[in-house]
């Protein structure tokens, strides 16, 4: 009984994307070349310059005053990140790093304008709401696909679905915290004649700022759940060793990238919470 | 001319407020009209006039419309009919341009619960306003500082809000919206969430400020006691209709409504104290010591216009002026008899407040208060308000 056939949705989206390729093919193509020389130039010419005995020093000093003058992180991230080296993961964790700082900044960049927009309007509010929720419940697989369409494969089209997949949290935590500023503080702000501007830097984002990092760190960790996605389209990094170790049933290799992984994850998370509860008291 | 004119200004939220305006102009109630559109009458055509330097005080119980009514005056909610002339300019038709102007130059507001900025020290609290009017640092600073040690915190500049009492952190509020110099000052319940020692302390200190800077003040309270004590004038809410306004004396002596009086009633202390509780100890000169001179020259001292005149026994025998003293002493008169009034309003221990209300109205003279022909006290009229307004009574506190 089919009163209604089959609605053909999946050629609609192939049109759209195939459009939307040829359309904007000198954007992307630009994007494809130039970004991803960049990347390719911090990962493998920038982070790869730096001796690895510097690097660890300079995260320890990092993370000694990041954590309050306290030494747990410290030797968390010694540790970890020799144990990296020591296995021959130095390259990939730089790349794997390098994925998760382009993808988080963009995510960020993105996100909070947004999140402000959000905020300051009912309507915004209304219709970006659903297209978040659809951006983070959608398999994270699925982005890969348009990301080939756009970017063909390598780093761009990683950092392009991990972006889709991690700006989310940043939207919504600006969007809450600008909204829970207090009446009064902003009745306050107003009968003094702010501007709308003078509003938002001076008392709306230094109060929501709490929120907001907390929004970012989420970004963060969700952007690090990607590298091993991404690295099926070909972005390079630690994602590509345990893809690796999957395909040729090696065990041991796969769990120690994955090891890597979870270090990097923890020694990240770190950084960006104590960076928040230090400046947010 | 009047600093603030407040016309026929009304507040009605929900839709279709159009219709409901009309309803009032057709006399509905606030009820009526919530059951016909829906819509909540928040202020009624209030229309009051406030006059340079004038502490004028709004007052109502919680749901009345002050909180509404302070915030039409300076548009953080926009009013639905009505006008409000800031020195003759009307606010509710201002373009958003002229309007932050207003709010930067004119009006300033002191807020409940304090309403610091948390990520601000004080100083910074104290500029905001200044800051936002874009002037620069130095200069704000200094601004600033002078406001911060004019309510006594210039010792507390680089604190946080969070690490003052309740007390200090309304008078950062205080100085921060003074920093501005404003015209009008807009207080919302200001004293409400502090507690009852401390609240007293700051009106004190309000009125004290007032004296030299003299600010046009619109005070908003639910607290009658309060209201009494500071206002000059008093303005009486009553479901966002404004239903008296009139000097403190006038509303205790002749609420104009049944909803006034019931609201004055609690505070009748006329009823409970008696003469013995306000009065205070009297300035004398002794009939048989002391002539004109001395007795002139102990009413500069005390700044009196009369004082009363007794033997060495306190038995009394009436008073005497300043301009009669002063014309006596010319004279080279030496006693006090020639010159002495003996039409003395006199009150016993246990005259009843009620009583001495009525006496001290017309009475050129403080009240004496007697006890078998001996003068035991004093009172005058500025103890009678202040016991009506509730503050503390203290038989020998030195009212004046």
């Amino acid at each position: 009984m089919e009163i209604i056939p089959k609605l053909p949705v999946a050629e609609w989206i192939d049109n759209a994307t195939e459009w939307t390729t040829d359309t904007f093919e000198f954007l992307f193509d630009f994007i494809k070349q130039d970004f991803g020389d960049f990347i390719e130039f911090f990962a493998e010419d920038l982070l790869m310059a730096i001796p690895i005995w510097l690097f660890i020093a300079v995260i320890a000093v990092l993370a000694f005053f990041v954590s309050g003058k306290r030494f747990g992180l410290v030797a968390f991230s010694v540790i970890g990140l020799w144990f990296i080296s020591n296995q021959g993961l130095w390259e990939e964790l730089m790349n794997t790093f390098t994925l998760v700082i382009f993808a988080s900044l963009i995510s960020v960049i993105i996100g909070v304008p947004f999140g402000i927009w959000m905020a300051k309007s009912k309507t915004v509010q209304t219709i970006l709401t659903p297209v978040l929720d659809f951006m983070q419940t959608m398999p994270a697989f699925v982005y890969l696909i348009p990301a080939v369409a756009f970017f063909s494969i390598g780093m761009v089209p990683g950092v392009f679905a991990s972006v889709i997949f991690a700006t989310p949290p940043t939207v919504r935590f600006t969007n809450l915290g600008i909204r829970q500023v207090s009446k009064e503080l902003i009745e306050a702000s107003d009968s003094f004649g702010t501007t709308g501007a003078q509003k938002l830097f001076k008392v709306q984002l230094p109060m929501a700022k709490t929120t907001i990092m907390a929004g970012i760190n989420q970004t963060v960790m969700l952007s690090l759940s990607m590298v091993v996605i991404a690295s099926m389209i070909g972005a390079k990094g630690l994602g590509q060793t345990v893809i690796t170790g999957l395909q040729r049933a090696d065990v041991g290799t796969g769990f120690v990238a994955g090891l890597g992984i979870v270090i990097l994850a923890i020694i990240i998370d770190r950084f960006t919470q104590n960076l928040n509860t230090q400046k947010g008291q | 001319m009047p600093v603030i004119k407040v016309d026929k200004l009304s507040k009605i939220f929900g839709k279709n407020a159009k219709q409901a305006t009309k309803m009032l102009d057709q006399g509905l109630s606030k009820e009526e009209i919530l059951k016909k559109t829906g819509n909540t009458v928040g202020v009624n055509r209030a229309s009051f006039e406030v006059e340079a330097g004038e502490i004028f005080v709004i007052m109502g119980l919680s749901g009345s419309g002050k909180s509404t009514l302070v915030r039409l005056i300076n548009r953080l909610i926009e009013p639905t009919e009505g006008s409000v002339m800031i020195d003759g300019e009307d606010l509710a038709k201002m373009n958003k341009q002229d309007l932050r102007k207003v709010r930067r130059e004119k009006l300033s507001m002191v807020f409940q619960k304090f309403a610091l900025f948390p990520h601000r020290t004080i100083i910074q609290n104290a500029e905001f306003g200044l800051e936002v009017q874009g002037i620069d640092k130095t200069e704000r600073e200094k601004r600033a500082k002078e406001s911060l040690e004019m309510v006594g915190l210039g010792e507390y500049m680089n604190q946080y809000p969070s690490q003052l009492s309740g007390g200090m952190q309304q008078r950062v509020g205080l100085a921060r919206a003074l920093a501005n110099d404003p015209e009008v000052l807009l207080m919302d319940e200001a004293f409400s969430a502090l507690d009852p020692l401390i609240r007293k302390e700051m009106q004190d200190e309000l009125l004290e400020l007032q004296e030299s800077m003299k600010k046009t003040i619109l005070f908003i309270t639910h607290d009658l006691d309060e209201a009494l004590r500071i206002g000059d004038r008093i303005a009486l809410m009553k479901d966002g209709k404004i239903v008296q306004i009139g000097t403190p004396e006038e509303i205790l002596v002749n609420p104009a409504n049944d909803y006034v009086e019931k609201f004055v009633e609690d505070v009748d202390r006329s009823k409970v104290l008696e003469a013995q509780h306000i009065m205070k100890r009297p300035e004398t000169v002794d009939i048989e010591k002391h002539g004109p001179r001395a007795a002139l020259e102990r009413m500069r001292k005390e700044g009196l216009s009369s004082i009363y005149v007794v033997d060495r026994k306190r038995k009394l025998y009436g008073y005497v002026t300043a301009d009669d003293v002063s014309a006596a002493a010319k004279q080279e008169k030496k006693d006090l008899r020639d010159i002495l009034h003996t039409d003395v309003p006199k009150a016993e221990m246990h005259t009843s407040m009620h009583e001495i209300f009525d006496m001290i109205h017309d009475s050129p003279v403080p009240i004496a208060v007697v006890e078998e022909d001996k003068l035991k006290g004093i009172i005058v009229r500025g103890a009678v308000i202040a016991a009506l307004a509730g503050s503390e009574v203290s038989i020998n506190g030195d009212h004046s």
